[in-house]
């Protein structure tokens, strides 16, 4: 099999991925926001209202992310024939802390971080659908944003 | 069984696709970045378009298996403002909480575990404002 762009291989492990994230979601309980702001309500820590349930989701999440990530180093390409892509900046700045911060909040107020919202899309009506549209505009605003900051102070990226 | 078992098993799922993207494509399964990317260059990765298709009709099929109740905790325009700023914030900070919070804390970036932190602290002290105002 010809592997890259040619092939639909790459796509149906793509959409496969997703389905399997959102199952992993749905079966979590991340969909439910009362869920997420129940865990983000620490002063409930001690009493019902608190509810751990993402501390577990996540703690599942990283045991199989720690493990991938720690023998992935030994390989250098992925079955589909694309090298593995990974992060590599390391930079801890304002723009970190500010949009980590400026997401946080969002998190807070309306229990959705962009997974679950995604997920929510087909189930959650027009709610979740004006979410992910001010989601949508909010990303491009900001990468607009950036290319701005970046044009504007010469080429130093 | 306790419902805390099915939480885990949750995360075990989204570790799963994790390693399904990563090992199959050589990406990482960060969403606030797989979005961006798509609707700003929506032809330049159709596998971005792929992931997001199976997420959200995953979704709704496993919404469905699992009764997933349909609920918003707030206004739709506090949402949207929310949508805004959770967009916003995710691009200028390089991920979310699965790029962030479990790709990178699973890579053991010193990076991710700040903003990991950082939105965490964020989030628990909105949640403490809305609770103080109700």
């Amino acid at each position: 099999m010809k592997p890259q762009s040619t092939s639909a291989r790459p796509l149906l492990i793509a959409a496969l991925a997703g389905v399997v994230f959102a199952a992993g979601l749905a079966l979590g309980g991340m969909m439910d926001p009362r869920k997420v702001q129940g865990f983000l309500d620490v002063g409930g820590i001690g009493s019902d209202r608190w509810d751990p349930s993402l501390a577990f989701v996540m703690g599942g999440a990283l045991l199989v992310s720690l493990i991938t990530f720690a023998r992935v180093g030994t390989r250098e390409m992925s079955w589909s024939g694309d090298p593995i892509a990974l992060p590599t900046r390391r930079d801890i700045d304002g723009r970190l802390f500010g949009g980590a911060a400026l997401f946080g909040v969002g998190w807070g107020l309306s229990g959705y971080c962009p997974g679950p919202a995604v997920a929510s899309l087909l189930i959650g009506g027009l709610d979740v659908a004006c979410f992910i549209g001010a989601m949508a505009a909010g990303m491009l605003l900001a990468r607009w944003w950036q290319t701005r900051a970046v044009n504007s102070q010469g080429a130093d990226a | 069984m306790h419902p805390y078992i099915f939480s885990f098993a949750g995360g075990l799922l989204i570790g799963a696709a994790v390693w399904l993207l990563l090992t199959g494509l050589g990406r990482v399964a960060g969403i606030s970045g797989i979005m961006a990317a798509a609707i700003a260059q929506p032809r330049a990765g159709a596998w971005r378009i792929a992931f997001l298709a199976g997420l959200i009709g995953g979704g709704l099929l496993f919404a469905r298996m699992f009764n997933v109740p349909s609920v918003t905790v707030t206004s739709t325009p506090l949402l949207i403002v929310a949508g805004l700023v959770v967009g916003f914030g995710t691009v200028v900070s390089g991920g979310c909480t699965s790029g962030h919070g479990v790709c990178g804390l699973g890579r053991r970036s010193a990076r991710s575990l700040v903003a990991t932190l950082t939105f965490m602290i964020a989030g628990a002290a909105t949640v403490a404002v809305i609770r103080a105002m109700q």
